[in-house]
């Protein structure tokens, strides 16, 4: 069971989405959502996987995590709110497709570098679930689903200020994100998705709109993330909601 | 995450000219090991690949296992008078698919010498699909001493740790059995059951990668056995939780592959690899340590260190002591007026002060008031030649700066002889308990068969006698003076 390559996809119909990624998501409308009763964040804005080939998950040093997420592969990538469906041009790395009837890789030595041209694109989704499966997310559209960055962003909203609450981030694997422009957090190494796992310093949410955008990266395996607000109890924040615009 | 399976090819022969202090003996080179199953008087564990260590003792290890079916990651349990042993078919998604498979099969004997040892054919008891969020690797198997019901546990960081249920006696899968969901994101799980909870463990952190491995072992607990199963803040194993049992040491990384072994009630260990030992050009070993209870919660006990100890009764809170005269020391008081003279260190008793009024003969042994007194400061230092025990060495004890050596006698008593001889009857096996205490106990009783430890009848009077793990008299505690130079 061969799994194309990215640059070999084209723009897919929210339905053909919808049905690709059962189980793990749902289209989201353009209203606003509460986060879930323990607080965990489900509405974002996925853009379609940037291949990222890794050799190994242990190359997640802050450095590499770092370079590899800050390198810009698009216009705005850290600053637009994305629209559903819209689209983004970047120049990526070739990977091969994935052969998931065996357990071992088709990458060639020979593509190592190669460059292609892709078009990705934004997709307003509902997790199904407390965490964004990212892996499944790539093979249900089939994309690179191994080695690869996945871009995630959504809008918070507050009625008021919510001050001195932290950013908690679960992952497999590394990442940064940033809350209203700044960065909160760095995941590097090679880890599991456990809630809470990292928790920024006291960070606010102001009243009106706050964009909350994460970058997690991973060569083979599983990608996943979970991020909630919690407070300086380790309780969850709810009393905000969440939207794609 | 990813999981990369190192298939172990050949176990070297390499042979270490000092063995470490701190692992198994002999050549404990394994990877992804089964929970140690005893039989006929032998210790076995299987590992990734094809192979297996046997131990005599439980110190020193060998390989000879043999297990057919390759793969990796395998289990072990006895199941009444036979072994149900599994593995998986292969070694975890190397950045394709996940179809795998737990296979299991029937041994008389793991005794591979025996003419009774054959394996049944193979058969599996669950799958996983090319791309479906489980890999059916790295099993566990678990018989509930409550109920009789044989769980089995599999999965890796590729989505969900899984559990099913398996007959008893025939080892294969219940009829209708549908998978459960019960951790996510760790591997090498496995259950246990203790006082009323049904544990689930598992390994967090990368594996495979030498001195970079960052495995250690995790737990969660629930009321029943299909979960959910908790940590100590509250976190399902399902959101990625677990309460940490064994980490990283100084000098061993990447604890992973939890395998419990009750010896008897209060004394049980866990088994386990080290994914790399710095004095074994940072090979993965087996690791053997106590297993502890705090709390309700398992962890691991620490490697026993060599050193100068008190040893105290936890009867009595008094030290275990060579039965000599008590000698004063001189100082300390102060008279009034003498207030505003500066502190100054002062030496307590040395062993040079007193040893000219120690017999030269055998000496008895009793307990008293700790005073730090040297009659009271017993070295334990490891025997290496003398063998060992299920995760132990066998050990000297001997009173710091001579060579007097406790003994048990033919009167099943203690006394302290002049000259350590490595006598059986001189050497010493330490366990902690589970309750964090110790017992200690004579590798040989001269003219006695029934084991017997160190027991403390009344307050000043330690002598030989069963262990009972519900008496406090059978316990002790190892509170260090310095370590070993």
């Amino acid at each position: 069971m061969l799994c194309p390559p990215a640059q070999a996809q084209k723009k897919l119909k929210n339905t053909e989405v919808a049905s690709a990624l059962k189980g793990y998501f749902t289209l989201a409308d353009n209203g606003f959502v509460s986060p879930d009763s323990e607080g965990f964040i489900r509405r974002w804005m996925l853009l379609d996987p940037i291949s990222k080939p890794n050799s190994t998950n242990q190359v997640f040093t802050i450095k590499y995590t770092r370079d590899a997420i800050l390198q810009e592969y698009f216009p705005g990538q850290f600053t637009m709110m994305p629209k559903d469906g819209d689209r983004v041009r970047v120049v990526m790395e070739y990977q091969p497709p994935v052969d998931v009837s065996t357990s071992y890789s088709t990458y060639n030595p020979d593509d190592a570098g190669k460059m292609i041209k892709a078009n990705l694109y934004w997709h307003a989704l509902d997790s199904d679930h407390f965490f964004v499966k990212l892996f499944r997310f790539a093979a249900g559209l089939d994309r690179d689903r191994y080695g690869a960055i996945f871009w995630s962003v959504t809008v918070i909203n507050c009625d008021e200020d919510i001050e001195d609450v932290r950013l908690s981030v679960g992952a497999n694997c590394g990442g940064m994100w940033w809350l209203n422009g700044e960065e909160v957090l760095l995941l590097a190494g090679d880890r599991h998705m456990g809630v809470d796992s990292f928790v920024s310093k006291h960070v606010t949410l102001k009243k009106g709109k706050n964009v909350l955008r994460g970058a997690t990266i991973n060569g083979i395996g599983m990608s996943e993330f979970c991020a909630r607000f919690v407070d300086d109890n380790g309780q969850p924040v709810t009393n905000f909601t969440v939207s794609c615009n | 995450m990813k999981r990369i399976i190192s298939i172990i090819v050949g176990m070297s022969a390499l042979l270490l000219a000092m063995d470490s202090a701190f692992a198994q003996a002999g050549q404990p080179f394994i990877h992804d090991p089964s929970t140690i199953v005893k039989c006929d008087g032998k210790y076995y564990t299987f590992g990734t690949g094809s192979g297996g260590l046997i131990s005599e003792d439980g110190w020193t290890w060998h390989s000879g296992g043999v297990r057919p079916g390759g793969g990796a990651a395998p289990d072990a349990i006895k199941l009444g008078d036979r072994y149900l042993v599994g593995y998986n078919t292969f070694g975890g998604g190397l950045g394709g698919g996940h179809a795998n498979a737990i296979m299991v099969m029937w041994n008389k004997t793991l005794d591979p010498n025996s003419p009774d040892f054959e394996y049944s054919e193979a058969f599996s008891v669950a799958e996983s699909l090319p791309d479906e969020d489980c890999d059916a690797i790295d099993l566990g198997l678990m018989l509930d001493p409550s109920t009789g019901r044989l769980f089995c546990t599999y999965g890796t960081y590729f989505g969900y740790i899984r559990q099913v249920e398996l007959d008893p006696v025939t080892g294969r899968r219940l009829p209708g059995n549908e998978a459960i969901d019960v951790a996510r994101n760790c591997e090498a799980s496995t259950m246990m059951y203790h006082d009323g909870w049904y544990y689930l463990l598992g390994t967090h952190g990368s594996c495979c990668d030498g001195l970079n491995s960052s495995y250690n072992i995790v737990v969660g607990r629930s009321r029943n056995p299909n979960g959910p199963f908790m940590d100590n803040v509250g976190r399902s194993m399902l959101q990625g939780g677990g309460k940490p049992v064994i980490t990283a040491e100084p000098r061993l990384m990447g604890p992973g592959h939890f395998g419990r072994y009750i010896e008897e009630e209060g004394v049980e260990k866990m088994s386990f690899h080290w994914e790399a030992d710095l004095d074994r050009s940072g090979r993965s070993v087996l690791g053997i340590r106590p297993l502890l209870w705090k709390d309700g919660w398992p962890v691991a006990g620490k490697a026993f260190v060599p050193g100068t100890y008190e040893i105290q009764s936890i009867r009595s809170g008094y030290a275990l002591q060579i039965d000599v005269e008590f000698i004063r020391v001189q100082g300390g008081m102060r008279r009034r007026g003498e207030d505003n003279q500066p502190d100054v260190p002062i030496e307590g008793q040395q062993l040079a002060d007193v040893i000219g009024t120690w017999p030269e003969g055998v000496i008895g042994v009793k307990n008293d008031f700790f005073l730090a007194r040297p009659q009271q400061k017993w070295q334990v230092i490891p025997v290496p030649e003398a063998g060992g025990y299920l995760g132990g060495p066998y050990y000297k004890i001997i009173i710091e700066g001579t060579n007097k050596a406790l003994a048990a006698n033919a009167d099943a008593e203690l006394e302290a002889v002049p000259e350590f001889t490595g006598a059986p009857e001189q050497l010493w096996r330490i366990d902690q308990l589970t309750d964090g205490t110790f017992r200690i106990m004579p590798k040989e009783v001269p003219g006695h068969t029934e084991p017997l430890a160190l027991v403390s009848l009344g307050d000043n009077s330690p002598t030989l006698a069963p262990f009972n793990f519900h008496s406090d008299n059978s316990k002790w505690d190892f509170i260090m003076i310095s370590p070993l130079k």
